[in-house]
């Protein structure tokens, strides 16, 4: 099979990469998806609230991916349904091979031009958390148990606790109290939520669910089935403070303590990983090191709104189909593989921010309008997001309050970067004076 | 209430009961193996370092010496003949300490008079040569070429499936209550059945002194020793070659690192007694404490990638050697009780041993037709292309992936569904073939694991438990019970 | 008079707000940074609303459920009236996205839709 790109995931990510590829002139355009349908987690995300950026409306995940997936049909964009890729590898002349499965064809080999690796992310589980205590049945990711509710329409338990404060714990307290269950508390193991507000009002405080900051699991009671939780206190350092130890009693426990991009496919094919994101290092073309594949969405950095995972991820097939026409029959023009090979700018994130994606970027390259996307490190209030051009202040930003549960963004005009042609570093950089 | 008559009953399929029933059960003889839990391979068996130790820890003469060395000597072969993963991978004995050259020393000399073969030691400079992982403050070291890892549920399942294919049967969700003597043999009494049996191979873990008590004046006591352990993702398996001990303490072998069998890192056990035989739950001082004392062993243990922990029972008998052999009072009332490490390695031994000794009494005649050979189930993770090709071929199951982490299709799934003495548990279906084991801990595929039992048992998902009963997975349908918190 | 406080959900800033009503019927917002906080604790102090998720049974199958939504939010003290007329409401497969499943929901005269098209 040959294809000139492959995408690999058919959810929010590889929907929005697909259809970008497709206008911007890109033909052989295939997805894979491991599911039997496309949409990816959406399609279990059936609370509303996604899409306000995109559609400015509230839509369901469901309608959200809806709408794309309206469009792929309509563009008669090909997929393979329940897929999966089992490895991605470098062939001849720049070209990469994607071995997969299926029932129906087996085992086979597609070769591309590019890929645009879309598989989003996973949950950390309990083992990552080290949580101590029994090991019954009865613990369940926040993803899985919404998994049951939403699609399965099973209950997982009935009295419930919650370890960590993300959207999906936030939700999944409010479904599962909807559906009949009591939800006793939510532990963070943080002194703030990692959650939208919206989520803690809406999931939380409708309904009188306990929040408790800087609490977590210390113990799981329960052979075959959970029994109960204690929960204590931690301190600064995160460490549980004797005494203050509570047990609940509850036959589940409910964990959303962050999601994880999954890159197992990335690093076999020696994709360099950000250790800050644990996704791909990429340019301003949301292409990784590896020349000719791109990732976007959750495999790439954790979002939160799947507006912007839709907007990343058009920018990526796009750059994918620029990538296939260039690499197409020689078409390339000198000064085409003289920007590929032009040194880039690095991008720095300095005190308070956690990373940027972009890393780097080409200014040759770039659209006319730059955006970085960052993540900070701590709660901040009444701060400045500074920005330099190597040394050169350029930009200094008032913020109210900056939290690392929100994505952050900063926007470039292409003039002001080829304003400074011999630029090697753009660094940002949260700082306590406007100065 | 049912009555059943066998030649010989074994309580307990963990790893020794398992192993002692195949042996048994090549003569004529009628045997059957009761477990309380609903799988084999439940109890201590499932929860220890997955090692085959080299023989040179116990001391000349005992029990744990002899079989130890003669069972990591079988191991090899039987690996083969029961197609179950095993590795001879050499282990290293750390000394952080100058004078631990003594210790080494002395832990060498017994080794060779236990009969291990391949002994050395080492400066601290060429077992670094050896595991450049291993921490600056490695003074000395001893290696033992013939340390191997094997997969403990793999050992456990192989024997226990072997023994069902040659007719042994198998009574899950069954527990031994009572033992009665009678006349010429005894009475095992359980909730729904009684078994009578000439012959009671004792292999109950760290209850065995229970049942021991039930019919012998001599008595018996065992301790539960827990062990807790970190369990690291795939990609840090490499970090060792070896496992690495330090020297050993009062307490046991000390707490190790070293690749399983299946690449991840192992860390662990801690040992620590306790009153709860049913206590396998970790404990936030005994995690912390396994990762702190393993972490002098490398120089960078990296705990930022544990997957999983878990705790495991040994079952401690004060006399600090196996008890394996007939009562003295309780004629045809076998034990084979106290076996802590190296049980594991001592498992294929352990079942010549005591299958010779019951001969010995219990005299029984030779089958022709007994299968010595199994198949395991077919492993797509670690599958050639063609192999791959083949089996997707044969099924197309075998192409529908169900745990991404550990690469584990749908085929697989099924084959250890269908198979002798199948998995019907989610914890069967993960230790037969790893869904679930992975980084994500079953977080994606245990829906479709409940999902494709459901449908191969016939029973509804709301039936399927994690490990038997009380542990199911989902408590009825949404908008059940409304109208509390709302 | 009355008084409520709560936190604004606009945007991260999370702004304590305090809601007064006065005999007059006169309802002030105060603690906002900006205009929409005043509007939030405006609404939600006199009749907070929300749109409301949930699931429907498939007729003839055990469990499998198709997502629904109220079609524009409901009055927040009738979530729990809601979900009881649901328990009741069953579709038949296929369904398309806006399909109506219950014309006026707990006496709310706001109808449930289908937000998922399935078993086509």
């Amino acid at each position: 099979m040959r294809q000139d790109i492959v995408i690999i995931g058919g959810g929010p990510a590889g929907l929005a990469a697909a259809l970008a590829a497709k206008e911007a002139g890109a033909e052989r355009i295939l997805i894979v998806e491991r599911d039997k349908e496309l949409g990816g987690i959406l399609n279990q995300c059936i609370h509303n609230g996604f899409g306000l950026h995109t559609f400015k409306e509230e839509l369901t995940g469901p309608e959200y991916a809806a709408r794309y997936i309206e469009k792929v049909e309509r563009e008669r964009i090909p997929f393979l349904p329940e897929t999966i890729v089992i490895d991605i590898a470098k062939g001849e002349n720049g070209e990469k091979e994607v071995t997969a499965m299926n029932k129906e064809r087996g085992l086979f080999v597609i070769h591309t031009a590019a890929v645009v690796l879309a598989m989003g992310c996973r949950e950390r589980p309990r083992g990552a958390l080290n949580i101590p205590g029994f090991r019954p049945a009865g613990i369940y990711s926040a993803g899985t148990a919404q998994r049951y509710v939403n699609i399965e329409g099973r209950m997982p338990g009935r009295e419930v606790v919650i370890l960590g404060s993300g959207d999906i714990g936030l939700i999944m307290a409010r479904r599962m109290t909807l559906e009949g269950a009591k939800v006793k508390a939510v532990a963070e193991l943080m002194p703030y939520s990692g959650g939208l507000k919206r989520n803690i009002v809406q999931c939380l405080d409708d309904f009188g669910i306990p929040l408790k900051l800087s609490h977590t699991v210390v113990d799981i009671k329960g052979k075959k089935r959970v029994e109960g939780v204690t929960l204590a206190q931690v301190d600064e350092n995160k460490k549980p403070i004797a005494g203050t130890e509570e047990f609940i009693p509850c036959d589940t426990l409910l964990l959303s303590c962050g999601l994880l991009p999954e890159n197992e496919l990335s690093l076999n094919l020696g994709i360099s990983l950000n250790p800050a994101t644990s996704g791909p290092y990429v340019n301003e073309s949301f292409e990784t090191n590896v020349s000719g594949v791109f990732a976007c969405g959750n495999v790439l950095h954790v979002h939160d709104l799947v507006d912007y995972v839709s907007e990343e991820a058009a920018a990526a097939g796009k750059q994918a189909a620029a990538y296939v026409r260039e690499a197409a029959g020689n078409g390339q023009s000198e000064t085409e593989v003289v920007c590929r090979e032009e040194t880039q700018v690095v991008l720095e994130a300095a005190k308070g921010v956690r990373y940027t994606v972009p890393s780097t970027l080409n200014p040759l390259r770039m659209e006319d309008m730059q955006l970085i996307r960052f993540r900070v490190d701590d709660v901040y209030r009444d701060v400045f997001l500074k920005v330099y051009f190597d040394d050169t202040p350029v930009l200094s930003q008032k913020k109210r309050v900056l939290a690392p549960g929100e994505m952050e963004q900063v926007r470039f005009k292409k003039e002001q970067i080829e304003a400074f042609p011999k630029l090697k570093k753009i660094t940002l950089r949260i700082e306590k004076e406007a100065g | 209430m049912d009555r059943l008559e066998y030649d010989v009953v074994v309580i307990g399929a963990g790893v020794s009961g398992s192993a002692v029933a195949r042996e048994l059960a090549k003569k004529e003889r009628r045997i059957a193996v009761l477990e309380r839990e609903s799988d084999v391979c439940e109890g201590t068996s499932k929860a220890n370092s997955g090692i085959v130790h080299a023989g040179f820890d116990a001391q000349p003469d005992t029990l744990k010496a002899k079989l130890n060395v003669a069972g990591a000597k079988l191991m090899k072969t039987l690996s083969k003949e029961l197609d179950f993963p095993y590795k001879q991978n050499g282990s290293l004995v750390v000394s952080f300490e100058e004078d631990g050259r003594e210790r080494l020393q002395e832990l060498y000399e017994r080794g060779e008079k236990n009969g291990v073969e391949g002994l050395r030691i080492l400066s601290g400079d060429e077992a670094r040569a050896l595991e450049p992982a291993l921490s600056d403050e490695v003074k000395a070291a001893l290696y033992a070429k013939t340390g191997g890892i094997v997969c403990p549920f793999g050992l456990n399942i192989a024997l226990a499936e072997n023994a069902a294919v040659n007719g042994v049967d198998f009574y899950l969700n069954t527990e031994a209550e009572k033992i009665e003597c009678g006349q010429g043999g005894y009475r095992i009494l359980t909730k729904e059945r009684e078994f009578l049996a000439k012959v009671v191979v004792n292999a109950a873990g760290v209850h065995a002194d229970t049942f021991h008590n039930m019919v012998s004046g001599h008595r018996l006591h065992i301790t539960a020793r827990r062990g807790e352990y970190c369990l690291m993702d795939k990609k840090t398996g490499g970090l060792v070659g070896s496992t690495i001990f330090q020297l050993p303490s009062a307490n046991g072998k000390g707490i190790l690192v070293t690749p399983t069998v299946h690449g991840n890192l192992l860390v662990g056990p801690t040992a620590e007694n306790i009153e709860d035989k049913e206590g396998v739950n970790t404990t936030a001082d005994g995690l912390a404490r396994a990762l702190k004392v393993g972490a002098r062993s490398v120089r960078e243990l990296p705990v930022r990638q544990i997957i999983t922990s878990f705790a495991g029972l040994r079952a401690h008998e004060e006399s600090g050697d196996f008890i394996i052999g007939e009562a003295e009072d309780a004629a045809g009332f076998f034990d084979v009780a106290g076996i802590a490490s190296p049980g594991l390695s001592a498992a294929p031994a352990v079942g010549v041993y005591v299958a010779n000794l019951i001969q010995a009494r219990f005299p029984a005649a030779d089958r022709a037709d007994f299968i010595a050979t199994r198949r395991g189930i077919p492993c797509m993770a670690e599958a050639s292309r063609e192999e791959r090709m083949r089996l997707i071929a044969e099924n197309p199951a075998y192409a529908n992936v169900v745990c991404r982490c550990e690469l584990v299709t749908e085929g697989e799934i099924l084959n250890a569904i269908h198979r002798p003495l199948g998995a019907t548990t989610l914890d069967g279906v993960k230790r037969r073939t790893r869904a679930g084991m992975g980084r994500c801990q079953s977080g994606f595929c245990s829906p479709k694991v409940v999902e494709i039992l459901a449908r191969e048992l016939h029973k509804d998902m709301g039936e399927i438990t994690k490990s038997g009963a009380g542990s199911v997975f989902l408590s009825g349908y949404n908008k059940e019970t409304m109208g509390a918190s709302i | 008079m009355e008084k409520k406080e709560m936190i604004c959900i606009n945007c991260p800033l999370g702004c304590v707000l305090t809601v007064e009503r006065k005999e007059s019927g006169e309802v002030t917002v105060s603690g906002n940074t900006c205009p929409r906080g005043a509007e939030y604790g405006r609404t939600e102090a006199t009749a907070p609303k929300r749109v409301l998720t949930s699931t429907v049974r498939i007729r003839g199958e055990r469990g499998r459920v198709v997502p629904v939504k109220t079609a524009v939010p409901v009055p927040k003290e009738k979530i729990g009236a809601c979900m009881e007329a649901l328990k009741e409401a069953e579709v038949e497969l296929p369904v398309q996205i806006g399909d109506v499943v219950m014309k006026d929901v707990a006496g709310t005269g706001v109808g449930v839709v289908v937000t998922k098209g399935m078993g086509e």
